[in-house]
């Protein structure tokens, strides 16, 4: 466990683990401005903007440290994944480009109602697909068909990810997304009517994410079987697997109860376990089957120079963060943003 | 379209594109921050509404600069995956470097944008200077990288493997901080004539105004001193070049013949066919002065290098002449400005000055996409400098136009659309009520309790 290779890998998942927990709560967020009815439906479409604002662009961080750890720690592993998964993974950056445009765009025509409904749906659509190719990319990793040799795909360049459980893994990572958003923004809401419309939004995502995970579930069967047949074998991923249970559990009973808070923190955590569950079957295989974490690692000097160079960057950001969230997501007053 | 000129063109155009937002992301902070200073030590109210307005229009331009950017890093793999392959360890370190300067400048961005309700004014102003600095972190890394692919250093070729490396050399590499020296300027250049520029039109409409007049000050500070320190560091970086890659400086200069006494061309038509240069004045002995600080020093030229192995000489001798005369004209610009500050006091007085600074003022970005365009035209056909060819790294992946054609059509429209938000939000006269009503806010809101 000493390898820094092991090490590094830890660090990427940390880092994965925050980019699903925050940025995957803004684009949740957005699925929310698609979905939003009922007479609040205004009311609702605010306060999703109101809480991404100001942290999206920090939130979305997360995702350019995964991106540039791997590349600089696991070269060839990246280099695999960006030639196979080429197809998914430019839709993906094409929806990121729109996400973030429109949403930016938008903010620029409040008063417009017309205009801004337009940006919306553009928000909203990318809000909707960028998640879906994220999972696409992460069920391909898994189910041990990314296999690169002398820079050629040898599955071609739909193979690897077109299937049933890459799709399934996508929408799987929608509704968890969907799900941490919707209580996220219990908290958020002040007004009661508000809170209850996101509760009940919560609720029923909340379902949705157990239905996907079974759905998912049975897709490895054929689609991932080597992690399929890792999840049956009673190791420490069980244990993983029960604390996910539990907490999505207990998520379910404080949202009932209108615990908002303690639904908060056992919706990370169950978001955060299902990652860490998925990252444990994986193991030792970065791209399942094909490629170990140690094959694709860089020398060990090369690691520890990013092991270090992560740790002091760290150090400077998780005060710098925590800040930021105190500003913008502990105030119970209501402070306008402009 | 054969796919590696389509992975090239791809490429140019994301840069091209991103690099517009990202200087905007280094320099523009830096004027807000001088402007809210300003603010707080006059207790001038245009200064502040100066703040807010640039502040309002780096909102959007910030945005766009981030997910501009995400699409390169991803493009890096999707179109150059052998060479990321190949090449990441040794380049990973300042890109994960940056990514740290990424998250404190989106962090305190955000902290600096919507938080003036929420902090004090010089925590507010603290947020804007880690901002300031995060962008030119940044920028700095990320030449630390192209200085890597221009002079690559910091491990052994074995097997046509990169070994030992060692990430902090390769880090150190020659070109990387003289270009991003050189780069960070060009940004504060590029990005002050342009805000100077839309000041100065809109001042010719409204020359009473205060606002206009702080803020073309601020600009043409920051822009016009760029400018001047320009010429140190672009001869500086134009010596590294001929130590290095003297077969881009030959592209650069339309030098065909090696010889000592070179002269430096001013204009002038490459051919290739006839290999001469056409149509420029000549100074003598002056390109082995400035290269080598010796007027008899020998420079090699395009002879040394075999064809194949030239890059387009005709492109990279126009851009190299682009951005050398653009500057050139800044600093007169900056000469002009500073007697006019200097005689009267004040920069919008004179209509002409003001038309002269409109007509100046996409120069500075025509100046860095020119000075990009030598550096990288000037690199090929090498993607790392006489280690790897750019044909070895392009990806296998078929239809590469596709994606071309995506990405131009994206950003296109999003240019445009950026263009007309700016005009239509931001790039507008505030009247002397409205700057006050932006001053008594604040002042109403740190004076409660
Ligand atoms: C506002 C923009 C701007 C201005 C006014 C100048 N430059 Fe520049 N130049 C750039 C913006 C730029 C750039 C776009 O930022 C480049 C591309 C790569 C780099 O690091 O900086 C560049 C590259 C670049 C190179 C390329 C070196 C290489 O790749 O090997 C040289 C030799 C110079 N510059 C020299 C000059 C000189 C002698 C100037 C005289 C005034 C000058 N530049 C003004
Ligand atoms: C010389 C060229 C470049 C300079 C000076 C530069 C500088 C910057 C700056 C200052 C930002 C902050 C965002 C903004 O202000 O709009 C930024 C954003 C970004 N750049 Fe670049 N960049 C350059 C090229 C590249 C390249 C080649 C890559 C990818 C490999 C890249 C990746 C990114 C990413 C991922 C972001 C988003 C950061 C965020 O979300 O805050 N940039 N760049
Ligand atoms: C932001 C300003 C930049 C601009 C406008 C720019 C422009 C270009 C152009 C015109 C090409 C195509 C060259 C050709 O095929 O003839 C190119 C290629 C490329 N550039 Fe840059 N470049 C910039 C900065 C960078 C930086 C900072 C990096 C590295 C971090 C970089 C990495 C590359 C790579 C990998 C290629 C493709 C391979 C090659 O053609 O050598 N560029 N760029």
């Amino acid at each position: 466990m000493h390898a820094p290779e092991m090490l590094l890998a830890l660090i990427l998942m940390v880092s994965l683990t925050f980019y699903a927990l925050l940025g995957g709560a803004d684009y949740g967020g957005g699925v929310w401005d698609l979905l939003s009815s009922g007479p609040r439906r205004q009311e609702q479409r605010e306060l999703i903007s109101h809480a991404i604002t100001p942290v999206w662009e920090a939130n979305h961080v997360w995702l350019i440290l995964v991106v540039v750890l791997l590349f600089a720690g696991f070269p060839p592993a990246f280099a695999a994944m960006t030639t196979a998964l080429n197809i998914p993974l430019t839709v993906l950056i094409v929806g990121i480009v729109m996400r973030g445009s429109s949403f930016i765009f938008r903010a620029y025509h409040t008063g417009d109602y017309r205009t801004e409904r337009r940006w919306g749906l553009i928000f909203a659509i990318a809000s909707t697909v960028t998640p879906i190719c994220l999972g696409v990319v992460v069920g391909a990793i898994s189910s041990g068909r990314v296999l690169v040799k002398d820079g050629v795909s040898v599955n071609g360049f739909l193979a690897p990810w077109l299937g049933t459980f890459p799709l399934m893994v996508g929408l799987f990572a929608l509704s968890l997304f969907v799900f941490l958003a919707a209580v996220y923004l219990t908290i958020e809401a002040r007004e009661p009517a508000l809170q209850e419309d996101f509760r009940r939004k919560a609720l029923v995502s909340g379902a949705i994410v157990a239905a996907m995970a079974l759905g998912t579930f049975l897709a490895a069967r054929t689609g991932a079987p080597d992690i399929y047949s890792g999840l049956l074998r009673p190791s420490l991923v069980w244990i993983v697997q029960g604390a996910t249970a539990s907490y999505a559990i207990a998520a379910f009973v404080a949202l009932l109860t209108r615990n908002y808070k303690v639904a908060r923190v056992a919706a990370m955590l169950q978001v955060g376990l299902i990652l860490w569950g998925w990252g444990l079957s994986q193991y030792p295989f970065l791209l399942q089957r094909e490629m170990t974490v140690s094959e694709a690692a860089a020398a060990p000097p090369v690691l520890w120079a990013l092991i270090g160079a992560t740790a002091a960057g760290l150090l400077v950001l998780f005060p710098s963060i925590w800040y930021l969230m105190q500003l913008f997501k502990a105030n119970d007053e209501d402070i306008p943003l402009h | 379209m054969s796919d590696i000129f389509a992975a090239r063109s791809q490429m140019a155009v994301s840069l091209a594109f991103h690099i517009v937002f990202a200087a905007i992301g280094v320099a523009l902070p830096l004027m807000m921050v001088i402007a809210e200073g300003l603010w707080l030590w006059t207790h001038d109210a245009a200064y502040l509404c100066v703040a807010k307005r640039w502040a309002k229009g780096t909102a959007i331009l910030f945005a766009i600069g981030a997910v501009s950017g995400t699409v390169l890093s991803f493009e890096l793999g999707l179109l150059w995956p052998r060479f990321m392959g190949f090449a990441g360890a040794a380049i990973g370190m300042p890109f994960s470097l940056e990514g740290f300067a990424f998250f404190t400048e989106a962090i305190f961005l955000g902290i600096y944008l919507y938080g003036w309700k929420r902090v004090s004014p010089p925590i507010h102003l603290f947020a804007g200077a880690v901002v300031a600095v995060s962008g030119l972190a940044s920028a700095m890394f990320v030449c630390l990288v192209n200085g890597w692919m221009n002079t690559p250093t910091g491990f052994r070729l074995v097997n046509g493997q990169l070994t030992d490396i060692n990430v902090w050399r390769a880090l150190r590499n020659t070109a990387g901080f003289p270009e991003a020296i050189h780069m960070i300027l060009a940004s504060y250049c590029a990005a002050g004539f342009a805000t100077a520029g839309i000041h100065a039109l809109l001042a010719l409409r409204d020359r009473s105004n205060r606002f206009h007049q702080h803020a073309i000050a601020i600009a043409l500070l920051v822009g016009g001193s760029a400018a001047v320190l320009q010429a140190l560091s672009g001869d500086a970086l134009a010596r590294v070049t001929a130590r290095n890659q003297p077969t881009k400086l030959a592209a650069m200069e339309g030098d065909f013949e090696t010889r000592s006494g070179a002269p430096l061309r001013i204009g002038g038509l490459p051919d290739v066919h006839t290999r001469q240069t056409r149509y420029a004045i000549e100074i003598p002995d002056a390109l082995s002065l400035l290269a080598f600080h010796s007027p008899q020093a020998t420079v090699e030229g395009l002879d040394k290098t075999p064809q194949e192995d030239w890059p387009n000489v005709l492109v990279v001798h126009i851009a190299f002449q682009m951005m050398v005369g653009i500057g050139t004209l800044l600093i007169c610009v900056t000469v002009i400005a500073a007697r006019l500050a200097w005689k009267h006091g004040t920069l919008i007085e004179s209509r002409r000055f003001l038309q002269l600074l409109v007509l100046c003022s996409p120069l500075g970005f025509v100046a860095l996409e020119s000075g990009w365009v030598v550096t990288e035209v000037g690199r090929q056909p090498w993607i790392i400098y006489h280690i790897m060819k750019t044909s070895e790294a392009v990806t296998t992946m078929p239809g590469l136009t596709t994606p071309l054609v995506l990405f131009t059509g994206l950003y296109l429209i999003l240019a445009a659309i950026v263009i007309w938000l700016m005009s239509g939000h931001v790039i507008a006269s505030p009247s002397e009520a409205e700057i006050r009503a932006i001053a008594g806010n604040e002042v109403a809101l740190h004076a409660r309790p």
